[in-house]
């Protein structure tokens, strides 16, 4: 086991500047009105640099700068623009302990998980982008003897993106491969608890990317994500959030009648059925392992597993085994590797979990281990950490129907197939949702059955590039992580041509 | 129940509110309403920042049809998505303010503090009032 040195300490593997300036135009730039707010980690509570609190002005540079950019990327060839992600993945790959340790320090995940997980999937991100875009084609129908449609994508122009906090740089590389691989130029807004990861990566990989193709400008949500957001001057918005800002960005964009594509969240139903008991087998300890999905990332995760779905003939077995798992979580230094469980991502964070705590408790549900913040000492005192928590009541509670984005799972049981299937579809959300089974009809039909765009069936908590991601129902519009996400940052270019050199004769 | 009759029973429901405002949070609307004007809220749902309250100039988020009014705190009207009600309505909510940093649009973020939505069930004797008072309105409405 390894514990990392925290940035700016002499030996550690990331250092922070002390102030950043915005990405625009491949320099950095400071904000026009010369303001910066703190940027604090949540491993200590400790503010550890200055960020840029940007506004429009910043925003309309970074504009500039990208439709300058444009039309030079977008005629860049699928070639030279593939090569060019295969580049960035390779510096990361170089780098990916710097990028790891940094990631942890913004967003006070375990660096267990940046090593394993953030940094190596946004690496095979820009990889998978690379591919695809290079073996994608259009089309060409014969509609008659003489009449060709030629089917040709073509880049959107300049996108705005607006990504969130829990996975910094993969919601980045989420975003920003399929864009780039299709040929847009892009300004990107982080979010303000965790803006800067992705600063330390631009000064890795900045100079391979044609300066105003990329433009990162930091800052709030209304005084940066709003003039980025309803900009007449970006051809399409993504947003990865909640939904009342969801709302706000669809109508932004509809002054504009540009597309939109959002991740907007869920509260992904973990179904159990009771042959999973049926022998005390490796699937057995596989099911166990993921119920306890729930506090990856400190469930800090839009498909966080937060409600689990018990068959009741097995589930007081089940869940004691699952509860002792649970148990061994112990929240820690995120720098040490042997740590699972971090600090949450922010001080307010912290509150609206134990806030949703103690609104489950008054509603009547069980406390079967957790329920409170874990006290750190020392150096983490001022972190903000929280026990992995396990609640058992029933699915019309407010902690089965909000996502609380923190390490708690909400467990009730069921009896049949169909009250599996109501339960596990009774919320406004279908992101994600698990299935664990031994029986490989119930598991197609289960799979099937639930409305969510990511069913893991026998598993939980994968996320490679090649498999299609994203909602159904209030859980948001669009796919992400797959070669048709590419369909949402390109035009479809018709030629129909005619090869006939006689007239209709119609006039 | 039409709106309008919501209305005329709005005296009635004042002593059962479904929305409270904490003094602190009070005090920092008091200061945003000087920075931005007229102020809203809409309880968000969803991921990342879903469940706090976003509080957004008026005139900057268009209420739809099917959101619920459930009352003002400090002169802003609280909305709240249908759907979502119908899952929340069992319980009475504080907006109150805490240090940090929370991503969205909401007016407060720049001050390094976030409102929050601490909750409490309603009693028995407290859902009879408000199920007297008939369905909340729905849509925009103007304080």
């Amino acid at each position: 086991m390894t514990k990392y040195i925290a940035p700016n300490l002499p030996g550690s593997k990331a250092t922070f500047k002390s102030r950043y300036g915005n990405y625009i135009g491949g320099e950095w730039v400071a904000p026009k009105k010369e303001q910066y707010f703190e940027n604090i980690s949540p491993v200590n509570g400790k503010p550890f640099c200055e960020v840029p609190r940007s506004t429009a002005e910043d925003i309309e540079l970074a504009l500039d700068a990208a439709h300058k950019a444009k039309i030079g990327w977008g005629k860049t060839s699928v070639t030279d623009r593939a090569s060019v992600l295969n580049k960035i993945a390779d510096r990361m790959e170089q780098n990916l302990e710097r990028l790891a340790v940094a990631e942890t320090w913004d967003n006070g995940k375990p660096v267990r998980e940046t090593l394993a997980a953030d940094i190596p999937l946004a690496i095979d991100h820009f990889r998978y982008f690379a591919g695809v875009i290079r073996a994608q084609e259009g089309s060409c129908a014969e509609l008659d003897d003489g009449t060709v449609a030629y089917h040709i994508h073509e880049p959107l122009g300049v996108v705005g993106q607006i990504i969130p906090w829990n996975f910094p740089l993969l919601m980045a590389a989420w975003k920003l491969a399929p864009a780039l691989a299709a040929g847009n130029a892009i300004v990107l807004k982080p979010a303000e608890q965790t803006p800067a990861s992705i600063l330390e990566w631009l000064s890795i990989v900045g100079d391979l990317l044609p300066p105003g193709v990329l433009n990162v400008v930091n800052g709030f949500g209304l005084e940066a994500g709003k003039p980025l957001a309803s900009s007449n001057r970006i051809s399409k918005i993504a947003f990865t959030g909640e939904t009342t800002t969801g709302r706000l960005i669809m109508q932004y964009a509809s002054e504009n009648l540009i597309p939109v594509t959002l991740e907007l969240g869920g509260k992904s139903p973990n179904v159990f059925f009771a042959d999973v008991g049926r022998e005390n087998d490796a699937f057995y300890e596989k099911a166990l392992e993921g119920f306890n999905m729930f506090a990856l990332n400190q469930g800090e995760v839009c498909t966080c597993p937060s409600r689990a779905i018990v068959e009741e003939s097995f589930a007081s077995e089940f869940l004691e085994k699952a509860v002792a798992r649970t148990k061994r979580f112990v929240p820690g230094d995120p720098l040490d590797t042997a740590t699972t469980v971090g600090a949450q991502a922010s001080r307010d964070q912290l509150e609206k979990i134990l806030a949703y705590i103690d609104i489950g408790k008054q509603e009547g549900a069980e406390v079967l281990t957790g329920g409170h913040r874990a006290e750190l000492s020392g150096d983490f005192a001022g972190g903000y950490y929280v026990m992995p928590t396990v609640f058992r009541g029933h699915n019309k509670m407010r902690v089965f129907q909000e996502e609380i984005f923190g390490p708690v799972v909400s467990t009730t049981t069921f009896n049949g197939f169909d009250e599996a299937m109501a339960i596990a579809n009774d919320t406004l959300y279908g992101l994600g949702a698990g299935v664990w089974t031994r029986d490989v009809h119930q598991a197609y039909r289960a799979g099937r059955a639930i409305q969510a765009g990511r069913v893991w069936t026998n598993c939980y908590h994968l996320y490679p590039a090649h498999a299609a991601f994203g909602g159904y129902k209030q859980s948001g519009i669009g796919r992400e992580n797959h070669k048709m996400m590419l369909g949402h940052y390109q035009q479809t270019k018709n030629l129909l041509v005619s090869y006939d050199k006689n007239p209709m004769g119609f006039f | 129940m039409t709106n309008a009759n919501a209305n005329a029973n709005a005296s009635a429901s004042a002593t059962v509110a479904r929305v409270r405002v904490t003094p602190e949070a009070e005090a920092l609307l008091a200061k945003l309403r000087l920075e931005h004007g007229p102020l809203l809220f809409h309880q968000s749902g969803g991921c990342c920042d879903g469940s706090a309250p976003m509080c957004y100039p008026a005139g900057d988020f268009k209420i739809g049809q099917r959101d619920v009014f459930l009352g003002e705190i400090a002169g802003a009207p609280f909305y709240i998505g249908g759907a979502q009600f119908e899952l929340w309505k069992h319980t009475e909510l504080t907006i109150d303010v805490v240090p940090g940093r929370g991503a969205g649009f909401s007016v407060e973020s720049p001050h390094g503090v976030r409102f929050l939505t601490r909750s409490r069930v309603f009693t028995i004797e407290e859902l009879d009032v408000l199920e007297a008072n008939g369905p909340p309105w729905t849509g925009p409405r103007e304080l």
